[in-house]
């Protein structure tokens, strides 16, 4: 018995260990961004600050507010219609099966995996085309369309589970495709939704690579803002930590509320279908 | 799940016949109308212009007006013989090789240590997941200050006799000469990589979890009864178990790791002598901030290559494993 608490403790070492390291740069961020500038300096980083200044959040804030929106303008609509469209996808590859449904998957799955690089030429040539380069709206479009083979895995992955009796039995009881969609599959997945939905949340208001090369200066999302703050030739870093605070903020808090959720649609998008 | 469909149509043949199986194929077809306009969509945005991009990339478009003229293989020539790339390609190599084993060993080690029915253990698992919820810009951002040469982590090893310039070093480790670049490890790298494992492992905290959890406990009750010790249940028995998962997790972060962007571009940008340059980066400058839209897209179709090496044997074999 005494050697199991003696194992035990160096176990809780480790694990503590190990946590000092996953919340080190938490640390260094909350102090720096309540620094006041001529106290942030490279040799204190890791001391407390002598005063609470919060000049900073005012600072960030003003500079990152309407980006902040855009993000949400962005993510809310691009949220929604890619988890519909990924649950109807996910329903006819699920439980309305025909010949090649799965190499059509598998083709819809390979488009998750691609560098977006590969594709980023042309995409911007079309949306100047249509008129949707530079708008909250083609970034949401885009969304939409890169999400299609995510939302379509986790969705086939939920509905699997779905007894097809059940399916069978609704149609011999002259069920048709939308009804049983909508009295069945929907009831029943509620809980995928909230898993997609957190998915792609994270997902899109993270996202550098589309924000930064389809939008400029007013139409840009938070995380294109964030790094064009440390782009000016004097960094601020505590209204630069400040403003990684507020733009790490909502999916922090997402993360904090529903996490289980979060780890749930990490498992569901790698474990393959 | 056959047999089910197979007795389902057969009841559908049973009663009356030709009205009920028709009523059937136009649901299906119905069915598939709701599909169809996502399949069109992956057409045309994913392959088509995948295709497009592998057209371009074999133009003289290298300027800001559009020339469409063949140029054959000239931009891949220029690429490979061009000082920045061959770094890109070093870096890439080591960035992935580094980032990928860091993350399996520690992700493999703290889901075994989480498994040890510890009290508080999910605040512990919610620690090490937390970060990747972030973005990596943020993740860049913060490391970019954390690893600030003359810092205060800087400060604590110097104390201890190791001195780091971190990402502004332009020492190459075990350098060998290639091509025109020096082949080996930069040093400067090696704090992406932190920065990186700091973001990633909880990834593959979860999903060693999940598949430690899977196992039985009938299994490790029996290496007990065998006389085995908990070292030996785990490296005889456990680790090989887990090695399917190990294979998803090498294959999720090898995708990761060479089409990486965001975070380098956010903590450190190519860095002196191209010490912390990738391709993701580059093929960004170049084309939006350069307008070589040509070599931009050949750069586009060497990453998606070298993804779709690791990605295409795994899709097929996820596909064989199902049926």
């Amino acid at each position: 018995m005494k050697k199991r608490t003696m194992s035990q403790a160096v176990l809780y070492v480790i694990c503590i260990i190990a946590s000092l390291f996953f919340l080190m740069p938490v640390y260094v961020m909350l102090v720096t961004s309540v620094k006041p500038l001529d106290e942030v300096t490279l040799a204190d980083m890791w001391k407390l600050p002598t005063t609470f200044d919060f000049s900073s959040y005012t600072t960030a804030f003003a500079k990152l507010a309407p980006n902040f929106l855009n993000s949400l303008y962005l993510v809310v609509p691009a949220t929604l219609l890619s988890a519909l469209l990924g649950s109807l996808n996910g329903y006819v590859l699920s439980k309305w099966r025909f010949k090649g449904a799965d190499t059509i998957f598998t083709l819809i799955l390979f488009g998750m995996f691609i560098p977006y690089q590969s594709i980023l030429i042309p995409l911007i040539q079309f949306l100047r085309e249509i008129g949707l380069y530079n708008t909250i709206s083609g970034l949401v479009f885009v969304h939409v369309v890169y999400g299609i083979p995510i939302t379509t895995l986790m969705f086939r992955n939920f509905y699997a589970a779905i007894p097809d009796e059940m399916i069978e039995s609704a149609k011999i009881d002259g069920a048709g495709f939308l009804r049983i969609f909508r009295y069945i599959m929907i009831p029943l997945s509620l809980t995928g939704f909230v898993v997609v939905a957190i998915w792609q949340f994270t997902n899109i208001w993270n996202e550098f690579l589309f924000a930064v090369t389809i939008t400029t200066s007013a139409q840009q999302p938070i995380m294109v803002a964030l790094q064009n703050l440390s782009g000016s030739q004097i960094v601020q870093w505590n209204v630069q930590m400040a403003g990684a605070l507020l733009a790490a903020l909502p999916t922090l808090l997402v993360y904090i509320f529903l996490g289980k959720y979060f780890v749930r649609g990490l498992l569901a998008g790698s474990v393959k279908g | 799940m056959e047999t089910v469909k197979v007795t389902a149509e057969t009841k559908a043949t049973v009663v009356p016949a030709t009205r009920k199986k028709r009523k059937l194929t136009a649901d299906h077809w119905f069915a598939f109308s709701f599909l169809l306009p996502s399949i069109v969509l992956i057409f045309i945005f994913v392959y088509g212009f995948i295709g497009w991009t592998g057209y371009v990339s074999l133009s003289s478009w290298n300027s800001l007006v559009p020339d469409f003229s063949f140029a054959g293989l000239k931009n891949y020539a220029y690429l490979f013989s061009d000082f920045r790339f061959q770094a890109d390609l070093r870096n890439t190599l080591v960035f992935t090789i580094l980032f990928i084993s860091v993350v399996i060993i520690l992700g493999q080690f703290l889901a075994i240590l989480l498994d040890q029915k510890l009290r508080g253990e999910s605040i512990f698992r919610n620690i090490f997941f937390f970060p990747m919820a972030l973005s990596f810009v943020v993740t860049g951002v913060v490391w970019q200050w954390l690893l600030n040469p003359s810092t205060g982590i800087n400060l604590f090893l110097k104390k201890i006799g190791f001195e780091s310039k971190w990402y502004t070093d332009t020492n190459i480790l075990a350098s060998l000469h290639w091509g025109k670049i020096e082949f080996g490890v930069p040093v400067a790298m090696i704090a992406v990589v932190i920065a990186a494992v700091w973001q990633m492992t909880g990834f593959a905290v979860a999903m060693y979890l999940a598949g430690l959890r899977a196992i039985p406990d009938e299994v490790r009750e029996a290496a007990r009864m065998d006389g085995a010790t908990e070292f030996q249940i785990y490296r005889k028995i456990i680790i090989p178990l887990l090695r399917p998962i190990t294979v998803s997790v090498i294959i999720i972060m090898a995708h990761i790791s060479l089409k990486i962007f965001d975070l380098i571009y956010a903590m450190t940008g190519p860095g002196a002598n191209f010490v912390t340059d990738v391709p993701g980066v580059y093929m960004f400058e170049t084309t939006f901030r350069g307008n070589y839209y040509a070599n931009g897209a050949a750069i586009a179709i060497i990453m998606l290559l070298s993804v779709a090496l690791f990605i295409v044997p795994y899709l097929i074999s996820s596909r064989k494993g199902e049926s």
